[in-house]
């Protein structure tokens, strides 16, 4: 991993994932570490996002490093025109490593082409954003105490989701049993299922949101957007169909955790939040330990 | 008549390039450059084809192309027989092929993409060569034979 780029999840092998879900453990241990001192990382946010930023420079940190950059385009030079290519080119002297956010879909494959240093994706538009998947599979390990031979249920918008498409691509790799819920418009495409076809694991889809989430170890919750839908009718008759109510979580398993990439809208109603299953919020704070573990594992500094 | 006049223009050393199909003419022009070259050529489109009903032949003398530069026109032109000349005589035929990359020629179909912001030479991987089917390296999109546009 020492100096490699994380772009996308593909990026990165199955060991590689193991051992830095390994080293945010340690990190949840003892989170404060001088292992940065004297590093300097450049934190460029062209678009917000304030809680991926956050959680970055959180982490950054506790690890005394130094940050630079900017957390929106507006106060960037960007606003006056400057390229992708020029900033890469000239940050990427100033620093040791870059972490992007980027509206444009293969900003940071092209950063990691160009850059001196390695880059870090914090999300390029609808495509990619490995530290989320990396944080994902780090709260299911905790909650479960193991990735292997799950029951995964997904639940929303399964077509346009990009952190639901990463977390499958992880979790196909752990003999994982999927379930997806999700109106007709916004179904899991057809090229994921064909990768669990050909993975040979098994794939339930259903229309229903219903007490077929008993058999659930984990329920991964998404926002449905009314965008998303080419006919409103269709998204109002839907938008309530996928929401999870805590009285839904009677019957479940004893060891369900309830997921959200957040924020939520309303896809979860509060009434959950009170109930130990519901894990969201935790699994934010997991950000934090698995960004300084693949921090640490880029610079090679543990 | 129009095969006559092709006929009179045969070669003697190079390439031709038969069977394309005529909307694809100008695109096979552009990616392999022909419009940069200063051999004798001729060029010809919607001409009767029993195969293929219209069709565009290009003939060039003295230009040999390596396999990894012709085979860029099947994404254009699957069909296309190639013809090597040496001394009035065809001394290969050969078919075109897709390559398993793809280095600039086509652009992304996707709005969004890095590649239809910046100056970037475009890289796709082929994930199906039946019913072309690429996928962009940078944002990882699919781009098909329907929307293809090469660049
Ligand atoms: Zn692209």
């Amino acid at each position: 991993m020492k100096n490699k780029s994380l772009v996308s999840i593909t990026d990165f092998s199955k060991s590689e994932y193991m051992k830095i879900l390994s080293l945010a453990e340690e990190y949840e241990r003892k989170p404060v570490r001088n292992l940065l001192t004297g590093k300097v990382i450049a934190n460029l946010f062209f678009e917000p996002s304030t809680r991926t930023r956050l959680s970055f420079e959180s982490a950054i940190n506790k690890m005394g490093g130094r940050i630079i950059g900017f957390s929106d385009s507006g106060s960037s030079s960007v606003t006056k025109g400057e390229t992708l290519y020029d900033t890469i080119k000239i940050v990427s002297n100033y620093c040791d490593l870059i972490v992007m956010r980027h509206p444009l879909e293969g900003s940071a494959r092209f950063a990691s082409e160009i850059s001196s240093v390695p880059v870090i994706n914090a999300g390029d538009g609808a495509n990619q954003h490995p530290t989320q998947t990396l944080l994902d599979l780090y709260s299911i390990k905790k909650t479960q105490g193991k990735l292997d031979n799950l029951t995964l249920f997904i639940v929303g918008d399964l077509k346009y989701g990009r952190t639901v498409h990463s977390l499958l691509m992880a979790m196909s790799q752990f003999n994982t049993t999927f379930h997806f819920i999700s109106p007709e418009e916004l179904k899991m495409p057809e090229e994921y299922k064909i990768l669990l076809r050909s993975l040979g694991l098994k794939y339930h889809e259903h229309k229903d949101f219903t007490d077929i989430i008993a058999e659930a170890d984990i329920i991964y919750m998404t926002r449905v957007q009314k965008e998303r839908f080419s006919d409103p009718i269709e998204y109002e008759r839907t938008k309530n169909a996928y929401v999870l109510k805590n009285k839904m979580l009677t019957n479940t398993k004893e060891n369900l955790k309830i997921l959200h990439p957040l924020p939520r809208v309303n896809e979860i109603e509060q009434d959950v939040d009170i109930n130990p299953k519901a894990y969201y919020f935790t699994q934010a704070l997991n950000g934090v330990f698995i960004r300084q573990a693949i921090i640490s594992s880029i610079l090679d500094v543990n | 008549m129009k095969d006559k006049i092709l006929e009179v223009s045969a070669i003697e050393n190079g390439t031709v390039i038969d069977h394309i199909p005529p909307k694809a003419f100008f695109k096979v022009i552009a990616i392999l450059g022909l419009d940069k070259l200063d051999t004798q050529m001729t060029l010809g489109t919607n001409l009767h084809s029993k195969k293929i009903g219209k069709k565009a032949i290009v003939k060039l003398s003295d230009v040999f192309f390596p396999d990894k530069d012709i085979n860029k026109i099947a994404l254009v032109a699957p069909q296309a027989k190639l013809n090597i000349i040496k001394n009035y005589d065809v001394v290969e035929k050969r078919v075109v092929e897709i390559p398993d990359d793809i280095i600039g020629i086509v652009k992304c179909m996707n709005p969004k993409c890095i590649t239809n912001s910046e100056k970037i030479v475009t890289k796709f991987k082929v994930v199906s060569k039946k019913e072309v089917k690429l996928k962009c390296l940078y944002c990882e999109k699919i781009t098909d034979q329907d929307n293809m546009q090469v660049i």
